[in-house]
């Protein structure tokens, strides 16, 4: 059987130029200009390089614009979070985590990348978030961990906890969703090959997807453990002066 | 029947009622940016249709505005004076916060629970549209409402009350929120003019073809690199994939397909730990937990995106190549 490349057309003679467009996004990144604006300019550059005329140009980007809204659909949840934080609910989350013995700072983090993995693992993927949970809950309960550990915790150290969070969220979502068979990963890996006339069961991919989701979890939570670590480290050196 | 227009419409709203906030306290750079954003939201199912109808005009207009959003980000004129820490409020917060206790979860807790409920459901339900992915967005609109009038009610607060939160975490987020929209945008034009192909094209002519480790190589740090690149892994896998996995990998040294693909996929990932083009895991979240460091998401996790890399490789090592 020989597969046959059927995403990729290669043009005679190969258009390299909206590559700069690539470039534009590194060299905008690097200087750290805006990144909203790098983003179109680097868009612009690469259609108008590639000859696409200017009418077709806003056309593609208006339409894919269009298209991705539902990536903003967050935002729905801004108005109950905004609410309960006027309403003290980050005091309240920080409250109980400081009343909590068990909680330390590595057990709440661990515990919910497990259950972040395990609901991935089940395709539940949009029930947890940044918005929905690491802001309102899991980032003010980190803190107060951190804070049960060293009471005058700097900055600098906040911020790295707050990190961490999202971090954890992002890594639980990553390495868990794949394991779920109608994930659209596994559906893009089974397509993908489907076109080029491999034909795949969607749980033999899916199966090679669970080694890498344990050692996410071992590693992540071999990290939290060193924060931690580090923490009481940096608490006991405080004291010892 | 539901719509997913349905809860655009809800974002238009929410993004018109923050942008006639931001008008009357005279930040006219933020309220004409969600101005334009909720217009978008309002049309985008009237431009998708005309787009269909062979009308490409409102889709210009869209794209005209998208430019004009860039512009107003690049300017720095959303930027917001944080309100200074106010001892009084913070006094409320403690003592609003001992009065209501474990119920302030309750609403927080609503948009989660509340969207799975509804997920779980969708079989059960003659309203629901089919497709799947639609659907939970559709279920976490109606679970942000009800959290919505849930949070009002518990606190007793306005709906106006709500506005100015919104406000106030909309323009904390400000350019960032939309930062995910342009990189999906960023990503169909690098597809349509033959990023993508010219970048396997590369790749593929530089390597020794014959050599398996330089093959796996290449397409492992091909993926990682692209992912970097697209800040999406989805985009980098039919690019590294068609230009070397298939004729090279599998074609020529009999690459096992299946844990090809899936640990391909996954080296990816590793990628989209490490890039500020993935926007919506590594920007949006340091704005939204007001991060000094915009990379500090990504400072976070390296070390873990390098490490599972490495898993990644030894297993496509051991695993499948033959």
């Amino acid at each position: 059987m020989a597969p046959t490349v059927s995403i990729v057309r290669y043009h005679t003679p190969m258009n390299y130029w909206p590559l700069l467009g690539v470039a534009v996004v590194v060299f905008g990144f690097a200087v750290r200009a805006n990144p909203a604006l790098v983003v179109v300019i680097a868009g612009v550059v690469s259609g108008l390089l590639a000859g696409l005329p200017i009418p077709d140009l806003l056309a593609l980007i208006g339409n894919k614009f269009v298209a991705s809204r539902n990536l903003l659909v967050l935002l729905l949840t801004l108005p109950t979070i905004g609410l309960l934080e006027r309403a003290g609910l980050r005091e309240h989350a920080q409250a109980f985590i400081a009343r909590m013995r068990t909680f330390t700072l590595a057990r709440l983090l661990i515990a919910y990348l497990a259950l972040r993995q395990a609901l991935s693992m089940l395709g539940l993927t949009g029930i947890a978030g940044h918005p929905q949970t690491v802001r309102p809950l899991l980032a003010p309960m980190a803190e107060a961990a951190a804070e049960k550990i060293d009471a005058d915790l700097n900055a600098a150290d906040r911020d790295r906890v707050k990190a961490m969070c999202a971090a954890t969220d992002n890594i639980g979502l990553f390495f868990g969703e794949d394991v779920f068979i109608a994930f659209g990963a596994v559906l893009l890996i089974q397509g993908f090959y489907a076109q080029n006339g491999i034909n795949l069961d969607p749980r033999s991919i899916s199966l090679w997807a669970l080694p890498t989701a344990l050692a996410a979890f071992a590693i992540q939570s071999l990290r939290a453990l060193r924060l931690q670590r580090r923490l009481r480290g940096k608490r006991n050196s405080h004291a010892a002066h | 029947m539901l719509r997913i227009e349905y809860v655009y419409w809800l974002c238009a709203a929410l993004l018109a009622a923050c942008a006639l906030h931001d008008l009357r306290a005279r930040r006219f750079a933020a309220a004409a940016f969600w101005g334009i954003l909720a217009a978008i939201f309002l049309g985008g199912d009237a431009v998708a249709e005309a787009a269909a109808q062979a009308n490409a005009l409102p889709a210009q207009c869209v794209g005209i505005g998208v430019i004009v959003l860039a512009l107003i980000a690049g300017s720095g004129a959303l930027r917001r004076v944080p309100e200074a820490a106010d001892p009084a409020a913070a006094a409320r917060r403690h003592e609003s916060a001992a009065r209501l206790g474990h119920q302030l979860f309750v609403p927080a807790l609503l948009i989660p629970f509340g969207t799975l409920a509804l997920s779980l459901a969708q079989p059960y339900t003659p309203w629901a549209p089919a497709d799947r992915g639609q659907f939970t967005l559709i279920a976490l609109g109606i679970a942000c409402l009800a959290a919505m009038l849930a949070a009002l009610w518990l606190t007793r607060s306005s709906p106006r009350q709500a506005v100015v939160e919104t406000s106030r975490l909309l323009d904390a987020l400000s350019w960032a929120a939309l930062l995910p929209m342009l990189l999906a945008m960023l990503g169909a034009v690098f597809a349509a003019t033959g990023v993508g192909e010219a970048i396997a094209h590369v790749v593929a002519a530089a390597i020794p073809t014959q050599s398996p480790t330089a093959c796996l190589l290449a397409f492992a740090f091909g993926m990682v690199a692209f992912t970097v690149i697209m800040g999406n892994a989805f985009a980098a896998f039919p690019v590294m994939m068609a230009g070397i996995g298939l004729p090279l990998l599998i074609g020529e040294h009999h690459a096992h397909a299946a844990a090809l693909g899936a640990l391909g996929m996954l080296t990816g990932y590793c990628g989209t730990l490490l890039t500020p083009m993935a926007a919506n895991y590594n920007v949006v979240p340091a704005a939204l937990l007001e991060l000094r460091d915009p990379n500090g998401v990504i400072r976070a996790q390296w070390p873990s995106a390098l490490a599972l890399l490495a898993v990644n490789f030894a297993m496509l090592w051991f695993f499948a190549m033959p």
